[in-house]
Parts: structure tokens; sequence; C-alpha cells
């Protein structure tokens, strides 16, 4: 029933491909299907980045692969209830809350609130097939002019994801809760591909859990395209919460149309390894993306943000702030890439990278990149790397707060000037908690795996 | 109160302090004095507790007890506050939060319950009269942005709500116009009582007009080279520093 695969090298995962290819094309439609020979390809010329792959230079995600590990070509039906078993830390959001498990659309999604007429919210493979003519203009849009082997890789195993489509001229109000559970018995791999398309003069926003169920050594390489178009705004707020032994890989690819505005916010909170890439595409004149990012680490967790914002057309502005605060032997990278095209004038694009260490050990490699190829614009990059203020340290000593209080102050503090970006009041105060609990130490990795078996 | 002992302190492998020798009571308005590099910051400094220095001898006893084995948020939990000579900007820190912090770590090392949040504005309303600052710096982050007046302002402010036994005021009217100075001083002497001392730390005998105090010493090169009453400081305004330094000798 459960067909599963085992193997170590990486290479294989190419082998992999073709001897269930016919398992993969299952279910779903021909411009799911057509293009993932093309993707497999790319993804065997370039291998799983190492880092001798400029992109990948601090993250390899070699090693990841050599253990061994299951896929999951087929919905699996869960023995339990998730909605019983799973509390979130970010609860109360008054939200619309789905649940995906192991990269696959919850079967038993319980009945979503009140979605204004024409929304569609469901597992991709689903809509693909009831909705052909819509999610064929947008699939694959994106994500296919990559030549990121990872990005391939999901393009040529996708299978499912969530689907979600607002029309023309309507609002959701409230923040769509999307939980992505890793629950296995066993070691695994898991392919989520997503696609948002906001239509125009919409407005929603998406809010992504990612947690781990149990212990498991999961790789979670999720996947999501997202179109705003003309006067659309979306949010999308990232919240990773996963065990020390997991490896996230997330690829988001946004499009913006004329006036459309996209805000983002990833904050890790725990994870082995994550790998965050973000391009967006600035296509429409007055576009525009406000990206921001948030990374807690700590032990030897491993955090890696990769951004690229590409102007393509005048009068759009882009702003980017990611702050880590690295513990421990923890490390944290950063590279950002601003592309202005030659037609973008008048382009405003601001990037802002700061990290604390809070150890010798810890480390921070960060790598702004501009290229510039219009006349009229107003661009700016800076990136800072240091340690706790002393000076503050000891200001704030000297008025009577403890030394550990006083360094939970001023790393709160480096950290709120992401939160503040969060447009959503309810979404930012439960975030503001979170990171608070995260920096006293309250919020564990492991955190959720007890919290979710409630006997 | 306060009760220095022979006190010698190093930064960064350097001597500083040379044999300090200071006893401070209850109701006492001292002022130290003494030309740039003379130790004067350093003295504040390591009576706050700063880690930056070393004390390598002496002992320093503030209200019975061993300051030297306190740490800094300890020292100021007992009583002692150190106005800073140039306040830290606190980016993202709300005053009201810090504050707020700070005041209850207060009460409860004496023992009391914290300050509910509306106590607590009740308390601020009233010591913001003490310097007349006004609300659009306390709503900001700790210091951020204040210009350096508001910033000095800022430090008796907290003075004010932090009410301390001792407090230090290192070089507190530097970079304060005449009207800065005199709110700045008012609020001093408003905070004044019999059971608190204030150290005065001052290069100029100018806020000394302000606030009277009862001892003068000038410190040069790391000690104490003379105590006197208030009419030192007049005396070291009309004659300058070299005065004290021919008397020494040099």
């Amino acid at each position: 029933m459960l067909e599963t695969v085992n193997y170590t090298a990486t290479e294989e995962l190419t082998d992999l491909f073709y001897q269930n290819i016919e398992m993969y094309r299952e279910g779903c439609p021909d411009f799911m299907n057509n293009p993932r020979g093309k993707a497999i390809g790319i993804f065997k010329r370039r291998g799983i980045p190492s880092r001798k792959n400029e992109d990948y230079k601090y993250t390899d995600l070699r090693p990841v692969f050599q253990n061994d590990f299951s896929v999951i070509p087929r919905y699996v039906e869960q023995n339990v209830d998730l909605h019983e078993v799973f509390n979130c830390d970010v609860p109360q959001l008054n939200t619309h809350l789905i649940l995906l498990i192991n990269g696959w659309y919850y079967g038993r999604n319980r009945k979503m609130g009140n979605f204004p007429e024409g929304v569609i919210c469901s597992s991709l493979q689903h809509a693909a097939n009831e909705h052909p003519e819509l999610v064929e203009k947008y699939y694959n849009q994106l994500a296919g002019q990559s030549e990121d082997p990872m990005s391939n890789l999901n393009t040529a195993l996708a299978k499912d994801g969530l689907f979600f489509y607002v029309p023309d001229n309507v609002t959701i109000e409230a923040p769509v809760q999307v939980i992505n559970l890793m629950n296995a018995k066993d070691h695994t791999f898991a392919i989520q591909r997503n696609l948002f398309v906001a239509g125009k003069n919409s407005e929603v926003k998406i809010v992504f859990c990612d947690h781990t169920l149990n212990q498991q050594y999961y790789i979670l390489n999720n996947l999501s395209e997202c179109f705003v178009n003309d006067d659309a705004r979306f949010g999308f707020f990232s919240v990773q919460n996963q065990h020390n032994g997991a490896v996230n890989n997330t690829h988001f690819y946004a499009k913006l149309g004329n006036h459309a505005k996209l805000d983002t916010n990833v904050i890790t909170l725990n994870g082995g390894i994550v790998r965050n890439n973000l391009q967006v595409k600035l296509a429409g004149e007055h576009a525009h993306a406000n990206v921001n990012g948030l990374i807690l680490a700590d032990e030897k967790q491993h955090v890696d943000n990769a951004t690229s914002i590409d102007h393509m057309m005048p009068n759009c502005t882009s702003s980017q702030l990611y702050k880590n605060i690295l513990d421990d032997q923890s490390s944290g990278a950063f590279s950002g890439k601003i592309h202005v095209f030659r037609d973008a004038q008048k382009t405003e694009a601001f990037q802002q990278n700061n990290n604390v260490l809070l150890t010798e050990t810890a480390e921070m490699n960060t790598k702004p990149q501009l290229i510039i190829d219009a006349d009229d614009v107003r661009c700016s990059h800076g990136a800072t790397v240091g340690r706790i203020d002393e000076d503050a340290l000891f200001y704030l000593r000297a008025r009577g707060i403890g030394e550990k209080e006083a360094r939970l102050m001023i790393m709160f503090a480096f950290a709120e000037e992401v939160l503040s970006q969060i447009g959503v009041p309810v979404l930012r105060e439960r975030m503001e908690e979170l990171v608070d609990r995260r920096l006293r130490g309250e919020l564990g990795p492991c955190q959720n795996c007890s919290l979710s078996h409630k006997k | 109160m306060l009760s220095i002992k022979n006190l010698h302190a190093v930064v960064e492998g350097k001597e500083i302090l040379k044999g300090i020798n200071l006893e401070i009571k209850p109701g006492e308005i001292h002022a130290i004095m003494g030309p740039n590099g003379s130790g004067k910051s350093t003295l504040a400094n390591v009576l706050a507790g700063h880690e930056k220095y070393e004390v390598t001898e002496g002992e320093i006893t503030f209200m019975g007890e061993n300051l030297l084995d306190q740490a800094a948020e300890d020292r100021a939990r007992n009583g002692l506050f150190l106005s800073f000579q140039y306040p830290i900007e606190i980016p993202g820190v709300s005053m009201v939060n810090f504050l707020k912090t700070a005041v209850n770590e207060h009460r409860k090392h004496k023992g009391l319950d914290p300050l509910t949040a509306s106590q607590f504005l009740k308390l601020m309303e009233e010591k913001k009269k003490v310097v007349e600052i006004s609300s659009q710096l306390t709503n900001r982050s700790v210091n951020e942005g204040f210009s350096g007046g508001e910033k000095k302002r800022n430090e008796i402010f907290q003075m004010a709500m932090l009410e301390p036994r001792l407090s230090i005021l290192d070089e507190t009217d530097s970079g304060l116009d005449i009207d800065a100075l005199r709110v700045v001083a008012n609020g001093v002497n408003a905070l004044k009582r019999d059971d608190n001392a204030t150290i005065v730390v001052t290069h100029y005998q100018r806020l000394l007009d302000y606030i009277i105090p009862d001892h003068v010493h000038v410190m040069y090169n790391g000690k104490i080279v003379k105590s006197a009453g208030k009419e030192l400081a007049y005396e070291l305004e009309e004659k300058g520093y070299d005065w004290i330094k021919k008397e020494l000798g040099e």
C-alpha cells in the first residue's frame, strides 16, 4: 500500500524518479507532468548543491541526503485526526486553519469557515484536475525559469501541496493559517508544491507554520509560486519551528503586477538545517515588495536565507530586512541580490542585514549583491555582524535590571525591528510572544512534539 | 553611607585610580572636580560596577556592605545610581518597558509587589514633572534620538523614578545650555532628602552654582589631592587646575 524507496547516494534521487515515473505522473495533468523531465535533467546536471555551488556556498546539502529515508509519492491516510493531536504555537488567530501532512493536503481538513465566493482553497493536485485552465496558467511559470537544482527537484517530484486562489476584487480579512506538519514512522523526504494566485485588487495573508510532530529525520523541500496580480496585496508569513534533526529547504517565487504589494516575513525559531530561497520579480510598475526575516538559532542549527529581487519595471520599490541572532555553535548565512533592469528607472531598493553573535563559536556569513543596469535609481545595502552592545547592557544593569533580563531586552529589541514590520496586529503580537519565549529558552525545538501528543 | 579606602583600579592594564579615600554621610552633597584624565569618571564607573574597570586594591563599603562583591544590578537595587556622562541609546527598548522593569526590580528587592500598569503610569506622570520631561520623550526608545540635553534630563528622570540613596552625577552638566542646566539642577535639588546623598562629578564650577556642595574634592592623577568646603570650587574656577598642579610641585 505505502510504497517507499530507500536509498543512500544522492545520485539515486534521479534513478528514483525514473524508476517511479509512472507513480509521479499518476493523477496529475500534463502541465504538471510535462516539466518533470527537463527539471530532473537540470537537477541531475547540477546535482545536490555543495559549497562548490556559489549559490549554496554556506550550505552543503549533500550530507543531508546521505541518510536513509523514504519518499511518499502517494497520499497516505493518517491513522489519527491531526486536528486532534496538533496544537500550533500560533493558535487563536481566529483564522482559517489548513493542515498539510508531509507535503500533502490533509484529506480530513475540517470545513473552512466562510471564504468569500470564488475563493479556492484546496489540494494542488485536486485543483489541477478540477480547474485545469486556472492552474495551468500559473503552474511552474516562475520555478520553471530557475536553474536551482533543489527547485528543479521539486518540480520533478511534485505531486501535491496547497492551492489558494483569490478572485479579483476579493479581500480575505483574517489571515489564512497553513500548518505544514511532518509526521512519519520513518526518516522521510517530503516534497510540497504550492501555488498562490491573488486576482486583481484582491487581498490575502497566508501564514505558514512548519512543524515536526516527532523526532524522525525529515527533509522538506517546499516550493511556493505566488502571483500577485495588478493592485493586489499579498502577505506571506512563515514560522519555522522544526526539530534539530530536520532539514527545511524552501523556495518562494513571487511575481508582482502593476501596483501590487507583497509582504513576506520568515521567522525561523528552530530547525536543524534551514535554507530559504526567495525570489521576487517586480514585473509591473509601482509594485512594492517588503521582504523580511528573523532568525533565532542555537546549538548547531544552521539557517541560510538567499533572496533575489528583480526590479524589471520602473517606479518599483523593495525593502529587505533580515536579522540573525546566533547562539552556541549555530551558523547563519544571508545572501541578498538586487537586480535593477535597464528600464527600471526610479527604482528604490533597500537591503539591510544585521546580525548578533552571542558566542565566539557562532558564525555568520553575509553577502549583499547589487546589479544595477538603470541610472536613475536609489539603492542601498548594508550588513553588520556584532555582539550584544556591552555598554547598553551595563546601562540596563546600572538601573537594577539583572544581566539575564537585560540581555533579553536587548535581543528582543533587536528582533522587534523585524517583527514591527508585520502589519497584522494579532499576528505580530503572537510572533512577539513566540520570539520572547524562544529567546528565554522556553520554546524548545521539541515543544511541538510534546504538545502534539495529548494523551 | 559610602566609605572608600585606598581604592586602586586599572583599565586595560593602566592604573587610573591610585589610592582614593572618601567618606560620604547621608544628607551630604560632595563635588569631585579635577582636570580631564584625572580619574573622575573612572571612579564613578567603578562605583557603579562597570566590569571594564578592575579594582586591584582597596575597599568600598556602601550601606554597610561590601560594594565590590556586588554585581552592577545589585548595587543599583541597593540604592546606588549613576547618571551617565554619555547615556546609551538602546533602540527598540521602550522607555516605559525599561523603567517599569527597573522599578519593579527595585520593588522586588525591597520585598514589595510589582506596580500595576496604571500605578506605574501614575508614578511616571508624577516624576516627569520633576525634570519637565515630555511624553514625547518617554514614549520613545531609551535615549534614541534624544539631544544631549534631553539625555541628561532623562538621567535625572530615571533618578526620580528609582529614588536612590546615593546618586553619582557624572559630568551631568556637560553639553547643557543654561536653561537645561537649571532644570536638571532643580530636579536634583527637589530629590534631595536627609537620608540620601549625592556625588557631583564635574569639570566646571558652573553646576555648583545650582547644586551647592557640602564638600569639594579635587582629583588629580588618580588621587584626591585636596578637600575643602564649597569655597574650593570658586577658588578653582578663579585659579584653574594649574594652581593645584603647582601646589603639588609639578
